[in-house]
């Protein structure tokens, strides 16, 4: 029998739990020639606010030990845009397409998931909450308790869509945002978007990238990305979507196990283009010796007992 | 057609300099395939430092004494601590090589002739559009412009091509004493009423400035490779963007990897 890989968020089924990670996947269609969108569990579309935005000024990455920081400032093309002329040609290649929606003011976040609601394709909405590249909104919703709860509730009342803030792990205590999230409503939370992060030219001095500060993600993030889905998969019941510097199936696994009913995949993206049927190709594998029927048995099936002396490499 | 995405087996790491090496590959089907102009994305295989690849023009395709292509190469100059490494592989290391990516040179044919403008390690992408441009029989120049007589590389493949050269060196030692845009200006200057000059350019993002104003201002085309600092090579990622501006319209950000790298120089708005 075929390993059963499927997982559900909600009323959402996916064939499996990888998911394109936003900003790392274009609007999907770039990769259209690399890999078949339908494989993928879902693609998560670049940010989108209700008008066209340009970002900020390059450089906007530099690569940091085992990573990256980016400000690439959410450069997109709009929401409208988006559902005129990249939407249709995802639906026609069987894609499951979350859309990251943006928002400086929280009346934005409504209208922009309104507009989603009314489009044909859309699988889910994710918030995003928690990009620390721009200035007004965003983050500064992400950083509050009350702003999380705001948000969620206001895109709730406007859409029927499953909605699912992405959280930032630039706070004190995660699992309290996830829990504030789900209150308001969330039908699952993703996490973690990447870490405030800043790095100099000696040389020269100056910033490294053009915005000075930039989100880190990359392997380098991956342990407190890991640390911070098991909280929150602790403390809420509605599903969490882990990521954090995924590069293959043993790291999907790491997350799945903390808690993850299924996984984003960013950066790798950029390291590695092929890499997604090699980690669907890891997770059949690693099921078929470890004799697991479906994959979603193992969500939040980690073992806290300390590892034997010696085992734990 | 999908990019390739190989590991390549180092044939050779020939060392031009302290600082330059041609890094010859053994990924046929990225030469078979590639176009002058276009890059692969390269990094030692199997790695997490440097965690991404980065971008290099494709310097020569390589082919066998019976004619079969057997990979390519790429120009390194060292100038960080991925290409350190990449100047640092021995022949049997293996890379990872993704391309061929991104968009290739127009070529032209008489009774235009092509004038590449190449400044330091932007000699790279003319190696190829020489090739394809003598089996045009396109009239071509090679202006080249580096800081020192030892580095300016390469010479006799292009002249073997029939490539006429002309040089400048920064400190005298070899052609024009100063910038490549000195001698460009006075062969823009001399160049008849009527007749056409399609000029191409790589280097430094003031020399490309220079060049293209320069080709503006005698009212000839141009193209122009640009190199930005890039992620993914496939526009996932919206690093390696540039104003591009299309008439009256206001300047866009634009993609390099999948827009460029090569873009009409009159389209590019530089700082």
């Amino acid at each position: 029998m075929a390993a059963d890989l499927s997982v559900s968020i909600g009323s959402l089924k996916l064939p499996n739990p990888l998911i394109a990670a936003s900003g790392c996947f274009g609007y999907g269609l770039e990769y259209d020639q690399i890999v078949d969108l339908s494989l993928l569990g879902g693609v998560v579309s670049k940010g989108l606010f209700m008008k066209e935005r340009q970002g900020h000024p390059p450089p906007r990455i530099v690569e940091t030990p085992a990573g990256m920081i980016n400000a690439i400032g959410l450069q997109g093309i709009g929401v409208h845009r988006f559902v005129k002329e990249k939407l249709p040609l995802l639906r026609e290649r069987g894609a499951r397409t979350f859309v990251n929606v943006c928002g400086t003011t929280l009346d934005e976040y409504v209208e922009v998931s309104k507009v989603l609601s009314d489009a044909e394709g859309v699988a889910a909405i994710e918030l995003n909450i928690s990009c620390p590249n721009i200035k007004e909104g965003g983050i500064q919703f992400g950083c509050s308790l009350h702003g999380t709860f705001d948000v969620v509730s206001a895109v709730r009342k406007a859409t029927t869509l499953p909605v699912i803030p992405k959280l930032t792990p630039n706070v004190t205590d995660v699992a309290s945002f996830a829990k504030a999230a789900e209150d308001a409503g969330a039908d699952a939370v993703s996490l973690v978007n990447t870490f405030l992060a800043m790095a100099i030219d000696v040389e020269t001095r100056r910033p490294k990238i053009s915005n000075v500060l930039g989100g880190l993600s990359g392997p380098a993030i991956r342990p407190i990305a890991v640390r911070m889905v098991w909280e929150c998969y602790q403390l809420v019941k509605i599903p969490v979507i882990g990521m954090g510097g995924i590069t293959d199936a043993r790291d999907a696994l790491e997350f799945m196990l903390a808690g993850a009913t299924a996984v984003q995949i960013g950066t790798q993206n950029f390291v590695d283009p092929f890499v997604w049927t090699k980690v669907l190709d890891g997770l059949a594998d690693y099921m078929a010796r470890h004799n697991v029927a479906r994959l979603s048995d193992l969500i939040g099936a980690f073992d806290p007992t300390p590892p034997s002396v010696g085992t734990h490499l | 057609m999908p990019p390739i995405d190989i590991d390549a087996t180092v044939i050779a790491n020939a060392r031009l300099s302290s600082e330059y090496s041609v890094l010859s590959l053994a990924a046929p089907e990225v030469g078979a395939r590639a176009l002058p102009g276009q890059f692969v994305m390269v990094k030692p295989a199997g790695v997490t430092d440097p965690l991404l690849r980065r971008p290099f023009s494709v310097f020569e395709i390589l082919r066998d004494a019976k004619g079969v292509t057997t990979g390519i190469s790429i120009l390194n100059k060292r100038a960080g601590r991925s290409t350190r490494r990449l100047y640092e592989l021995e022949a049997g290391d293996v890379v990872s090589c993704l391309g061929p990516l991104g968009q290739p040179f127009k070529t032209v044919a008489s009774p235009a002739r092509a004038w590449m403008v190449a400044g330091g390690v932007g000699l790279a992408p003319f190696a190829t559009l020489a090739e394809t441009l003598a089996t045009l029989k396109t009239d071509t120049t090679l202006f080249y412009g580096a800081r020192t007589g030892d580095e300016l590389f390469y010479l006799d493949f292009f002249e073997r091509l029939g490539v006429k050269l002309v040089l400048a060196t920064e400190n005298g030692a070899r052609g024009t004493a100063g910038r490549i845009t000195l001698p460009l200006e006075g062969a823009l200057q001399a160049l008849g009423g009527g007749d056409s000059a399609m000029v191409y350019a790589c280097g430094p993002e003031p020399m490309l400035a220079a060049v293209a104003g320069l080709a503006a201002r005698y009212h000839q085309p141009s193209q122009v490779s640009v190199e930005r600092v890039m992620g993914c090579g496939l526009g996932g990622c919206y690093s390696c963007v540039v104003p591009v501006k299309h008439g009256d319209e206001e300047a866009n950000l634009v993609r390099s990897c999948i827009s460029g790298p090569v873009f009409d120089g009159a389209e590019l708005v530089w700082d």
